[in-house]
């Protein structure tokens, strides 16, 4: 109580008054403007602490590398010609490599303070988790360049030319997002960070490499190829491998979005009952 | 409209539990607008659960809540338009510079983005964090993140302010900041729920207070009436020989119309008296008796000593409902 105290000054206590009383009352945010406000947040992250992103450099570059130079030979005869098989789909493994890290942050989000202020709001409730996920657009995008690059360096030639990539590249944003909702279930789930990336990473692992991105199904026993074909990782390469290429049937072209719905329609409402559930 | 008379908080035998934890159990809360309303109590005692249960980030298990006349379950979105919440743990970004903290916040309660720069930048000022701005939160010291959690949650003004411990563990001067900045905006019609386990804080801030303990108000009153009933000063006293305890006690009660209680803790005596002139007094009456006195103090009475003098019994401390209520 004898501790030094210096009290407001008058111009501050006027300051802080007019402050108070000058606030207008908006018309609550729609849930657009809540989401998009929640992608700026992200991209915010991103600026103030660029490490997040070294991930979805060094690791696609490590992967385009090691099969192409490590598998090309004994799976298609020569490193160049894996290369122009196995190239997209490693764009779209890096790209779900990546998209784990969706549920883990928003595990670290949900137990700070800073949710509670979020659901004390008067928003749209997914858009919290909507607007992270669009702020990822641009992990995904750095994921998917980086070994689409090197793979046009390594020899690559995308017989779609330069729509048919860019295309791909725009599917592989939409299948990323879809793909997160299993991600921000675990993310919702999940107690601790750590205990997300526990469960998360067996289920990646067994989605990107029990899929058709390194190996043709046509060669595995049948009802193993079965179960690969249909797997949602796969109908999304054949998508992206398609477009790259050129050579997209409208069949594939419906699979993968099918894929897509799939997956929104399975763990986005999952991911917001637990989310909800979360208030009880 | 009717939501604009009457209280800014009403309960009815409010309830929740969390596993077997009664965290609030049949709380009745009468909160008159306009003014700082205290909630004090130790930890557990559904301070923390109470304001999760009004500001709707958690669902009552039975009983009724009305904020700002409005039930905080059928109408949880009404009573987020009008309310702010303040938590215990930072509420505010970390990654984020304190200007973007604010421009979010504007953003996420409607303005548009010119808007909520321009009020981010008032708020800044007015809370005298215009250097720090540009600064990450984690850089930021107690009180200023303090300041900036308090001006996120008004940068469009609300009707109801919880605000939950905002000055543990800060310093007296960052004390004394935030007291001024509770004032002030209850001088501007905002009405503030405060949770605090400071009894010098409701004291100087609220208008009514109520004790909580085991999830349910114990005792009720205005500063005033607690401050008679604990007495303005507290006088620790350590005996020389702890055995003749009995004998201070009755020779203090009947002189100096003290209260006088036994802490096993520290092994002193509590003493509870109208002036704090008294205590050299008492002390010298003391000795003269023979009862050797070893050391003593004069303090003002803690949340403890008002709680007994309010209830007749101690508070009990349960960390571990409030910690599960938190996650």
């Amino acid at each position: 109580m004898s501790a030094p105290v210096t009290p407001l000054s008058d111009t501050e206590r006027s300051a802080l008054h007019r402050a108070l009383v000058s606030s207008e009352r908006p018309r609550r945010s729609g849930p657009v403007a809540a989401s998009l406000a929640f992608a700026w947040r992200a991209l915010l992250k991103i600026k103030h602490v660029p490490d997040q992103l070294s991930d979805a450099i060094i690791f696609p570059v490590m992967f385009t590398l090691l099969f192409t130079y490590l598998f090309g030979g004994a799976m298609s005869g020569s490193p160049a010609e894996y290369l122009q098989y196995f190239l997209p789909g490693v764009v779209v493994l890096a790209v779900a490599l990546t998209s784990m890290y969706t549920g883990i942050t928003l595990n670290q989000d949900m137990h700070k303070g800073t949710f509670d202020r979020f659901r004390s709001l008067p928003i749209w409730r997914p858009s919290v988790l909507v607007g992270s996920m669009l702020g990822d657009v641009v992990r995904y995008a750095v994921a998917s360049t980086v070994p689409l690059l090197l793979g046009l360096l390594l020899g690559f030639r995308p017989e779609g030319g330069l729509v048919g990539v860019l295309l791909a590249l725009l599917f592989i944003q939409f299948f990323t997002f879809s793909l997160a909702w299993i991600w921000t279930l675990f993310g919702v789930m999940m107690r601790t960070p750590t205990a997300v990336q526990g469960a998360t990473f067996p289920l990646q692992f067994l989605l990107v490499f029990g899929s058709n991105i390194l190996v043709d199904p046509d060669t595995m026993p049948s009802w193993l190829g079965f179960v690969v074909s249909a797997n949602p990782v796969s109908h999304a390469t054949t998508v992206v491998r398609g477009l790259m290429h050129g050579s997209l049937t409208p069949g594939e072209l419906l699979g993968g979005f099918v894929a897509c719905g799939v997956l929104i329609l399975l763990f986005a409402p999952l991911t917001m009952f637990f989310y909800n559930r979360k208030q009880r | 409209m009717t939501s604009d008379s009457g209280p800014a908080i009403e309960t009815v035998d409010l309830k929740k539990s969390f596993a077997s934890t009664r965290a609030v159990d049949g709380l009745d809360l009468n909160v008159p607008r306009g003014a700082v309303y205290g909630l004090l109590g130790p930890n557990g005692c559904g301070k923390t659960t109470t304001i999760r249960l009004l500001s709707t980030l958690i669902r009552p298990d039975s009983g009724a809540a009305r904020v700002l006349g409005h039930d905080v379950v059928t109408e949880a979105d009404t009573v987020r338009s009008r309310i702010s919440l303040t938590g215990q743990s930072t509420t505010v970004d970390e990654e984020l510079t304190g200007g973007e903290n604010l421009v979010l916040a504007g953003l996420l309660r409607g303005l548009r983005r010119g808007a909520a720069r321009e009020r981010a930048e008032q708020l800044l000022d007015a809370f005298d964090l215009a250097e720090a701005a540009n600064r990450l939160l984690r850089t930021y010291s107690g009180g200023e993140r303090r300041r900036i959690d308090i001006a996120a949650s008004i940068v469009v003004t609300p009707d109801l302010l919880f605000l939950d411990e905002p000055t543990t563990g800060l310093d007296p001067r960052s004390r004394s900041r935030v007291w001024d900045i509770i004032r002030v905006m209850v001088d501007t019609g905002t009405t503030v729920l405060l949770t605090t386990q400071y009894l010098e804080e409701a004291d100087r801030l609220a208008r009514n207070i109520a004790f909580l303990d085991r999830g349910r108000v114990v005792a009720r009153g205005t500063p005033k009436q607690i401050r008679e009933a604990a007495g303005n000063a507290t006088l620790r006293l350590g005996l020389h020989d702890p055995r003749r305890r009995g004998e201070a006690e009755d020779l203090l009660r009947r002189d100096f119309g003290a209260r006088t209680s036994w802490d096993p803790e520290t092994g002193r005596l509590s003493v509870s008296i109208s002036e704090a002139g008294l205590a050299a007094e008492a002390v010298t009456r003391l000795s003269q008796q023979g009862v050797e006195v070893s050391d003593f103090a004069a303090d003002r009475p803690s949340l403890d000593e008002a709680f007994l003098a309010m209830t007749g019994y101690r508070a009990t401390t349960a960390e571990r409902e409030e910690e599960e209520a938190i996650r």
